[in-house]
């Protein structure tokens, strides 16, 4: 199959075309506990001069893997092991180990997820990006300077002259990834490897890196590798999307044939997320179950993250809080918890006022309240298997044990769609979504009225991604719970909410039924964070830049 | 980016179910040559120790009326040649396997029962220290705040201080008792254990289950046994075989001081003291328990080693 689809993409593109990469049959293998396994099948890429090629795939799809075999690189515990990687017209695999090194950084360059990771904290950010061209000396350190400004300047960075002479520590994420991004184009290089560079970033500084790093590609007229799991923001960026799965490619075509007529059912999976619509209740006129009343919380004296917050939910609904990062949602998580006792303010549960310490509260005030997070990895006793993980609560709360306790847990296994098989496996033996699952099994056997669900999905793969939220929405519907759902992504909020608020610096900038919140008029940040989140169309990133009142906090 | 995914999924379909034992086997079956050597040289102490009675062929201060007979011949060059030095020289393979010592006590013996009561003591103390320590360095970890404080400078100010020096001190004070030895040795050393569980255990306490622990209301002692404790055990055993070392070796330097564990209990430091002088008239016969101590050292060493690297991450351990 992926030979046709290749010859297809070939006669597409025109033979007669300037290829600047061409991948053919690449195999790798990967080293886990001391076998070897293919991770990268026999996957063929190639890249005309001047375009963008988007890889698209869940994790362990061998994106990254191929992105940095485009080098000629494998990381530590990988391994090429077959396949040609002609680049320029030569196969770096055959040249030595110096040659290939005076191709990287200088012919090539990368751009990894994580900027504050990639730059040394103790170097100014100038002396890092003019590294490379001194290193292969390309050009005098006057020249270079010149050109990493004229950069910055280009990538819509802040006072271009000077910002270079700051620490890395000194400017922000969104900032930190442009540099970078200046950091590879320094040395005009013709192939650029993106390696997931806005996925760290919040969703509002997300599009300004995609727009810098958009223009900088087409002024530079270099080609790209952009690898990502995001089909919507690659779709802004790429010419061509290679969809992969399992170290195969499932799909190749141009952007816009992927996003609207995809031929592989998988591709139609990743294309048809984000697509469940929750109708919404109309009950916040109703007795509510949580009421948060005009709460202010600081940590240690200085630092106020809540002012009077007064939000709240009824039964067996979902309110969705909506913000970036550092604007209070998870502290107001753990106000509601009390792990952090409010300033001022109080938190009503089913009409009672509920101690704001935590060791106050009793234990059926501690269990109708639950709580999912966000990194299922470390929300889980990895040296505890799955029975008394779910089954503790059932101990603890009901006084459930031996067959009975077993029995339930089996029950609560089946209704989060994994099944008694899973009663004896440990942590590491369940994917990311499995994890969250178990997760959600364990808020459940408290039998919850309220389950605060922090960012719970954002860890996750799209495709698993949708099957938790689908999942938690059947529950809601059975158990008739409520949710307080956290989270930065919109499409999420009009996935599963029934009422929004927006937080913006620990202030509700907007609160009501989500058909208000998310209709017009909106107020600068609401427009923006609607605006920012990217959609599955070409041409979004144009429409949004014209249109939108107000620039991120990353400016 | 994980490569990990499709392995899981391999594992997970292929049984979910599987037992300990045949886990710790396989292990077992990949040890290195260095781990299977220590673990043989362990056993042998441990089986000698236990059963001192049956194994040692006199009592344990029964005195023979042949002081200073030596195992081996160690030629001393002089005028005349190599001549043996002591008049009462038994060769090799007669009725003291080993020689006899200052008081014509059999050195075979002597070895078999100084291995259990050296043994015995040291790791009765690694224990008690480990209780002491690991549970006071957990417990600091989860409760933070002024009591991690108090009790870290606590800890501070006591590791201050030479702990071989204070020892000293400390049974002279309260008297070298075999209860005493242990109880000051493990105190002493239970600063270490206390500050690596601290360490290990600040980790694992920021975690989410913990915190999901307490959310539900669990008592303090079910968090740090239940959700700390499983975590944080690796490092703390291979700790374990590297403490049980030292204190081995603090308890033989001293009985070798003299206020260690007092005669005519047999135990390897001391018995290095009582014959060191013969060391100068070519007898070797001090050199056979500091060999003892510095094999079951090397050995635990190995096993520890292979341990560590075993445990060095969580990967490894599915």
């Amino acid at each position: 199959m992926s030979t046709s689809m290749n010859g297809k993409a070939a006669s597409a593109t025109g033979a007669a075309e300037d290829v600047l990469l061409d991948i053919r049959g690449l195999r790798i293998e990967g080293q886990s506990d001391d076998v070897w396994s293919q991770i990268v099948k026999g996957v063929d890429v190639k890249l005309v001069r001047g375009r963008v090629l988007g890889l698209i795939g869940e994790s362990g799809a061998g994106k990254s893997t191929i992105g940095l075999a485009a080098m000629g690189f494998a990381r530590p515990g990988c391994r090429i092991t077959g396949g040609e990687i002609y680049f320029e017209g030569t196969d770096i695999r055959k040249l030595s180990q110096s040659e290939q090194i005076r191709l990287r950084g200088r012919r090539i360059a990368y751009v990894a997820q994580s900027a504050a990771a990639a730059f040394n904290p103790a170097h100014r950010l100038i002396d890092q990006v003019v590294e490379a061209s001194l290193a292969h000396g390309l050009m005098t350190r006057e020249e270079a300077v010149a050109r990493a400004i004229e950069l910055f300047g280009r990538l819509g960075l802040p006072d271009p002259e000077n910002i270079g002479n700051r620490y890395p520590h000194q400017v922000s994420g969104g900032q930190l990834q442009r540099i970078m991004t200046a950091m590879a184009l320094a040395p005009r290089p013709s192939l650029v490897v993106f390696d997931e560079p806005t996925t760290a970033l919040d969703v509002t500084t997300q599009i300004d890196v995609l727009v810098a790093i958009k223009n900088a590609i087409h002024a530079e007229g270099a080609s790209a590798l952009y690898i990502t799991h995001d089909l919507a923001v690659v779709a802004q960026i790429a010419d061509e999307i290679m969809v992969l799965r399992h170290g195969r490619m499932v799909e190749l075509g141009a952007t816009d044939d992927i996003i609207s007529r995809p031929k592989e059912e998988y591709t139609r999976d990743l294309v048809g997320i984000r697509q469940i619509h929750k109708t919404e209740g109309n009950g916040l006129a109703r007795e509510p179950l949580l009421f948060v009343d005009g709460v202010t919380a600081a940590y240690g004296n200085a630092l106020t993250v809540l002012h009077d917050v007064t939000v709240f939910l009824p039964q067996a609904q979902t309110l969705a809080i909506v913000g970036e990062s550092g604007s209070g949602k998870s502290t107001m998580a753990r106000v509601i918890t009390g792990l952090l006792p409010p300033r001022k303010g109080v938190i009503r549960f089913q009409g009672q006022n509920l101690p704001p310490r935590l060791a106050d509260r009793s234990k059926e005030q501690l269990r109708v309240l639950q709580m999912i997070y966000q990194m299922p990895d470390v929300a889980i006793n990895p040296r505890q298997k799955v029975r008394e993980i779910i089954g503790r609560p059932l101990d603890f709360y009901f006084g459930l044990s031996g067959r009975e306790r077993d029995a339930r847990v089996s029950e609560l296994l089946e209704q989060i769609e994994l099944g008694r098989k899973f009663l004896d496996r440990y942590p590491a033996e369940l994917s990311g979504g499995q994890k969250q699952r178990v997760c959600i099994a364990r808020a459940l056997a408290a039998e919850p009225r309220l389950i605060i669900c922090d960012e719970p999905t954002s860890a996750l793969d799209p495709l698993v991604a949708d099957g938790i939220l689908k999942l938690l929405l059947r529950l809601q519907a059975e158990t008739k719970v409520s949710y307080l759902f956290i989270t930065h992504d919109i499409a999420t909020v009009r996935a599963i909410a029934d009422s929004v608020c927006v937080l913006y610096r620990g202030k509700v900038v907007r609160f009501g039924p989500k058909a208000e919140v998310l209709a017009p008029p909106f107020d600068d940040y609401t427009d923006l964070l609607l605006k920012s989140v990217p959609e599955m169309q070409v041409g979004w990133l144009e429409d949004v830049l014209k249109t939108r009142r107000m620039e991120s906090a990353g400016n | 980016m994980t490569t990990t995914t499709p392995s899981i999924e391999e594992r997970a379909g292929a049984d979910g179910e599987r037992s300990t034992i045949s886990l710790v086997l396989r292990e077992l079956r990949k040890a290195p040559l260095t781990a299977w050597f220590g673990m043989l040289v362990i056993f042998a102490y441990l089986f000698v120790a236990l059963f001192a009675h049956w194994v040692a062929p006199y009592g344990e201060s029964q005195v023979f009326d042949t002081p200073y007979a030596n195992w081996a011949y160690i030629p001393h060059w002089s005028w005349l040649g190599p001549i043996p030095y002591w008049v009462t020289f038994e060769p090799t393979g007669s009725e003291f396997l080993l020689g006899t010592d200052q008081l014509g006590r059999d050195m075979l013996t002597r070895l078999i029962y100084g291995a259990r009561n050296t043994i015995g003591i040291a790791v009765a103390t690694t224990l008690l220290s480990f209780a002491i320590g690991g549970g006071l360095g957990i417990l600091a970890a989860v409760r933070g705040g002024w009591f991690d404080q108090i009790l870290s400078r606590a800890v501070d100010v006591l590791m201050a201080i030479p702990s071989l020096i204070f020892a000293l001190m400390l049974l002279s004070i309260f008297g070298s008792s075999v209860l005493n030895l242990i109880i000051i040795i493990a105190i002493l050393d239970s600063t270490r254990v206390f500050r690596l569980s601290r360490a290990v255990a600040m980790n694992v306490v920021v975690m989410d289950f913990v915190e999901a622990a307490r959310l539900r209301g669990e008592r303090l002692a079910w968090i740090m046994r239940r959700e700390i404790l499983p975590n944080v055990l690796p490092p703390l055993v291979a700790e374990f075989g590297l403490r049980f070392c030292f204190v081995f070796l603090t308890i033989s330097a001293l009985s070798f001081l003299g206020v260690g564990i007092q005669p005519p209990t047999a135990d390897w430091g001391s018995m290095v003291r009582e014959n060191a002088t013969l060391i100068t008239y070519g007898n070797v016969t001090p050199l056979l328990p500091a060999g003892a101590i510095a094999l079951l050292t090397v050995a635990v060493n190995f096993v520890v080693d292979w341990f560590l690297h075993k445990t060095s991450g969580l990967r490894d351990e599915h």
